[in-house]
């Protein structure tokens, strides 16, 4: 059975896929994708967060052979391809520290986007509450704070020189 | 295995219309978990995720009219969320954003969790359901909707399409207790709806027994403890107890009784049964606030 995906504005053939399958396995093991992380498979960590239609889901949760026709926006999709060429939330994670072992990271980058693109300069509350589905076992998460808001500074004065 | 993504409710009927009819994925927040965990298996699924008029609501003649497909983020974001109060509160303790993005009511329906968030919330506010097949539609009382732990009434050529409630409608709290505050399933859950109008009561439990539950006892005891603050042009919509402190404890006891908890993983009966006490007592608390402004309390009269 074949179908076919647009992830980051591309077309991808999906084949010889089993269609029980979720977006984040079909993204990591049949298109060659592994941003997404795959930890709880059940909706609680976060890592394989993406956008779907613009909202932010979990990839484990999204039957993949649903999403024909929807436009899937997974971390690969938000920068560029070297260090150079990190968007500004990717950026300020790491000028903030705020990247231990990386496992949760990619799902937070994403998350990040979902909020500043809704709210451009959030609350520390709206920033906690937009990232209570992303769970990092490393940081403790003051390190990503810092990031979050240095990535809403960034985002302004982006918009200001512009 | 096959996978029918529908993009109307006909085609989705005429789809459970098979022999056997395919199974129903909405936002995926349960069904997906269980197909990862090899713990199902479909032979057929039907997603009805993609179909716009599901995510639609209405209101009109003091009645609101929730697409199945409605999500928590919907619910908990203005003119929704002043529509239904309760419900935003309660959407709003749904897992995380990513969760709230996906699951929806219809799905929370369904899928009858004794836990789910929005039922005792719809009990309160004795809402309806519409099931749709190729036969017909048919409406049921959430009551007679609901019956058991992860059992319904939907047949499996039906789908759930709406489920409708009176709103704007007096005042409204939902209170949840868990073990944290994010992505937490209830130990128990309350709501209360007060119509102003009438010095009605409902009050509604969750988590604390197969079903959720009304707690009819309690409600007949409060219709008769609330005092109105105030009378003639001063009146407000605030309310008092006639007998005070004495009648909020006999409130948490009758519900604290009403309740049929079990031990399970989450939480042993006897907390669940205390639980569900302090939940009423916050709930009506705040209820016997005065109200923030006209907005909610004034226009159910």
């Amino acid at each position: 059975m074949r179908y076919e995906l647009v992830v980051n504005g591309t077309p991808r053939e999906v084949d010889s896929s089993w269609l029980g399958e979720s977006l984040l396995y079909v993204l990591r093991e049949r298109l060659g994708l592994p941003g997404s992380k795959n930890a709880c498979e059940q909706g609680e960590c976060g890592s394989c967060s993406v956008l779907l239609d613009g909202r932010l889901v979990c990839a484990c949760l999204v039957l993949a052979a649903s999403a024909v026709g929807a436009e899937i926006t997974t971390v690969e999709g938000l920068g560029g391809e070297g260090p150079e060429d990190l968007d500004p939330i990717q950026r300020a994670f790491v000028e903030a520290g705020a990247v231990q072992c990386g496992f949760c990271t990619p799902g937070l980058v994403v998350a990040v986007h979902d909020l500043l693109r809704r709210v451009p300069q959030p609350s520390e509350w709206e920033i906690r509450e937009a990232i209570s589905g992303n769970l990092c076992r490393c940081t403790g998460y003051g390190r990503i704070l810092d990031a979050v808001q240095r990535a809403a500074r960034a985002f302004a004065e982006q918009a200001v020189t512009r | 295995m096959t996978v029918t993504v529908a993009r109307s409710v006909p085609e989705a009927l005429q789809a459970l219309a098979a022999d056997p009819p395919p199974e129903v994925l909405a936002g995926g927040t349960d069904f997906m978990v269980e197909v990862n965990f090899a713990r199902r298996r479909p032979e057929a699924i039907l997603a009805v995720s993609r179909i716009d008029a599901l995510g639609q609501w209405q209101q009109s003649d003091g009645q609101l009219r929730l697409g199945a497909g409605v999500t928590y983020t919907q619910l908990l974001e203005p003119p929704l969320a002043e529509l239904a109060p309760a419900l935003a509160q309660a959407a709003r303790t749904v897992g995380s954003p990513q969760i709230r993005n996906a699951g929806t009511i219809g799905g929370n329906l369904v899928t009858a969790s004794p836990a789910g968030d929005t039922l005792p919330v719809l009990l309160a506010l004795d809402a309806e359901v519409e099931l749709a097949s190729a036969q017909g539609t048919r409406t049921l009382p959430l009551e007679a909707f609901l019956l058991g732990p992860k059992r319904c009434a939907r047949r499996p050529d039906e789908l759930l399409v709406a489920v409708r409630f009176p709103a704007p409608f007096g005042r409204q709290e939902f209170v949840k207790v868990g073990t944290r505050n994010a992505m937490v399933i209830a130990v128990a859950s309350v709501c209360v709806v007060l119509d102003p109008g009438t010095g009605q009561v409902r009050i509604a439990l969750g988590s604390v027994g197969p079903t959720p539950l009304r707690a009819r006892a309690a409600e007949a005891y409060l219709a008769e403890q609330l005092v109105p603050q105030g009378t003639g042009p001063t009146a407000t919509s605030a309310f008092e107890l006639r007998d005070g402190d004495a009648a909020l404890a006999e409130v948490r006891r009758l519900v604290a009784e009403a309740a049929q908890p079990i031990d399970d993983h989450r939480s042993s009966a006897a907390y669940r049964r205390h639980a569900v006490g302090v939940c009423v007592a916050r709930a009506l608390e705040r209820l016997l606030r005065p109200a923030p402004g006209a907005a909610l309390g004034e226009v159910a009269a």
